[in-house]
């Protein structure tokens, strides 16, 4: 049975982990915004580097160093093409989305952020969107805002504009998930960026979870910086992308510093190198950024508008299914326009953890925990949560067994 | 394996947590969580001549954190406070029942044990620093 017009059955025999059975369960995996799976045209690219043109790239000029080369900057390619970015040196590959914030933290922040500046963040951000923002502030006397959230994970967007408004001189950065991995929320981020670019302030996106699920377009977003993560979208692990515009890159100074980054070194001074390059310091990650030129033909192939729709199909069918059990708690937005396919919930008074152990005996992967947003949790007034959040490749069937298995934990605990 | 893991003393500790709340004028108050669930235990010791003479656990957690460190008030009640750094984490998870634990799930079983092992630490390095090195090295935190 198709849970939409994705052809689930089909795409699912391109993962092997899918086919696993533990205990002679099937595994059913529902953690897809922390790391998805990966298709064995993925697999088999990596493996194919590694088994007949292992070279390291940029430097040496025999053929197989070129192959990789090739391989690596086509990947470059086809990131620009994806998010529609001008150019490839607007995209630098780092390790994750997380090293892409830093990155910019550290190197756009420390010559742009000054005594008494502010930096717009939500209540919903993830660690990786507060922390180093947080470290650059003390480091330079400045302040953190958090924009509110109400009961439904959205933001108010006339607290913004009166900060705007009343701060217009001391607002220096507005960084924002544009979906909330806790929640699922989509923020209206091209509203937002509007609004900030009519008072000339730049705009960061953490595009962690709304890469992977959403159609992205820089171009016409046009916000200053965009980060997110391969491993989040059928890539490998090991691979993080920053956007960035190439005239704010240019000014920036690098982050990592070492080979590949440089020009000319002398001993007193060191030119650096063109972009991308400047931010891509010692050997990188060659073989997963190979690697995921796969992922990104393969959601290609699917197309992001397909995707999206069976997520949000999916997405209807959970909650409803959930909304019949009188004793659970869901977070976030109820409209499906305003949603990922990620659910956070509470059952009872069971302890997430502890329901994720009972799901577990029923292969059942989900997620529990405060999901690295702790500022959000302190705001829903929770310690923790469960989570299941969708991919590509779950159907109605893993949401039956799902839900059968919550009925057990109800069971088990008593509710 | 769940329920194995949810048998009925591990629900009742949960439910009904034994020496749970605070104790005014502690001897030793200390807090500890586990980053990776959340989980949070403090325990408050009242010592009387070496002895643990009241002990009470606040926090709040999953399941197995909070029947754990129940548990665990049990055992140490009226017991030399230095009793403390010779509990093995293994004796613990034998006194919960839950020996098959994996990695992620076995730091909310000892997180209690940690916390009273740094109380043990610290009370004693309010008045004797070298014992409480001495301690901290013998008690095997982790």
């Amino acid at each position: 049975m198709q849970s939409s017009e994705l052809e689930t059955n089909k795409i699912r025999n391109d993962f092997p982990i899918l086919t696993r059975k533990i205990n002679g369960k099937p595994f059913v995996y529902l953690d897809n915004a922390s790391t998805t799976q990966k298709p064995l045209s993925v697999i088999n690219k990596i493996v194919n580097y590694y088994s007949f043109y292992n070279s390291n790239i940029h430097r040496a000029v025999y053929d197989i160093a070129e192959e990789a080369t090739h391989a690596y900057e086509l990947t470059r390619q086809k990131v620009c093409k994806f998010i529609n970015a001008n150019s490839p040196q607007e995209i630098i590959f780092t390790r994750n989305a997380t090293e892409a914030i830093n990155l910019v933290s550290y190197s756009w922040g420390r010559k742009n952020i000054q005594k008494g500046d502010l930096i717009i963040l939500s209540e919903q951000e993830h660690h990786s969107n507060i922390v180093p923002w947080q470290i650059l502030a003390k480091e330079k006397n400045a302040k953190i805002k958090y924009l509110k959230i109400d009961e439904t994970g959205n933001l108010n967007l006339n607290e913004l504009e009166a900060y705007l408004n009343s701060n217009n001189n001391n607002i220096k950065l507005i960084s924002l998930c544009h979906m909330s991995n806790a929640l699922g929320n989509i923020i209206p981020i091209d509203k937002i960026i509007n609004m900030a670019h009519a008072y000339g302030i730049p705009v960061f996106v953490d595009g962690a979870q709304s890469v992977p699920h959403l159609t992205t377009d820089v171009n016409s977003l046009d916000c200053e910086f965009l980060a997110f993560s391969a491993h989040k979208m059928l890539g490998p692990t090991g691979v993080g992308i920053l956007y960035g515009k190439k005239n704010i890159l240019e000014e920036m100074d690098p982050f990592i510093c070492g080979g590949d980054m440089i020009k000319e070194v002398h001993k007193e001074k060191t030119l650096f190198n063109d972009l991308p390059y400047k931010f891509e310091a010692g050997t990188p990650n060659i073989a997963d950024v190979i690697g995921f030129s796969s992922a990104l033909d393969y959601l290609n192939e699917i197309g992001m508008d397909n995707i999206r729709n069976h997520e949000i199909e999916l997405t209807k069918y959970a909650l409803e299914k959930m909304s019949e059990l009188k004793q659970i708690k869901v977070y976030g937005d109820v409209n499906l326009q305003n949603r990922g396919g990620i659910i956070s919930f509470n059952l009872g008074d069971i302890h997430p953890h502890d329901l994720a152990t009972i799901l577990n005996e029923d292969c059942i992967a989900i997620r529990s925990g405060h999901h690295c947003a702790q500022v959000l949790m302190e705001k829903l007034e929770v310690s923790a949560t469960s989570r299941v959040s969708f991919y590509i490749y779950n159907t109605k069937e893993e949401i039956n067994i799902f839900i059968n298995a919550l009925g057990k934990a109800i069971k088990l605990f008593q509710l | 394996m769940s329920d194995d893991i949810y048998r009925e003393i591990i629900l009742d500790h949960y439910r009904n947590p034994r020496n749970k709340g605070k104790i005014d004028n502690a001897d030793v108050v200390i807090h500890d969580s586990n980053p990776l669930c959340g989980d949070q235990i403090d325990i408050y010791l009242k010592v009387v001549e070496g002895q643990i003479k009241d002990i009470k656990f606040d926090g709040k957690g999953c399941a197995i954190s909070q029947a754990s460190a129940s548990m665990l008030t049990e055992m140490v009640m009226d017991k030399p406070l230095t009793t403390a750094k010779d509990i093995s984490k293994d004796e613990v998870l034998e006194n919960i029942g839950l020996t098959n634990l994996g990695p992620a799930r076995i730091k909310c079983a000892l997180l209690s044990l940690k916390v009273l092992k740094m109380g043990m630490v610290k009370y004693y390095s309010d008045k004797e620093p070298t014992t409480a090195e001495k301690m901290e090295k013998d008690s095997n935190l982790f």
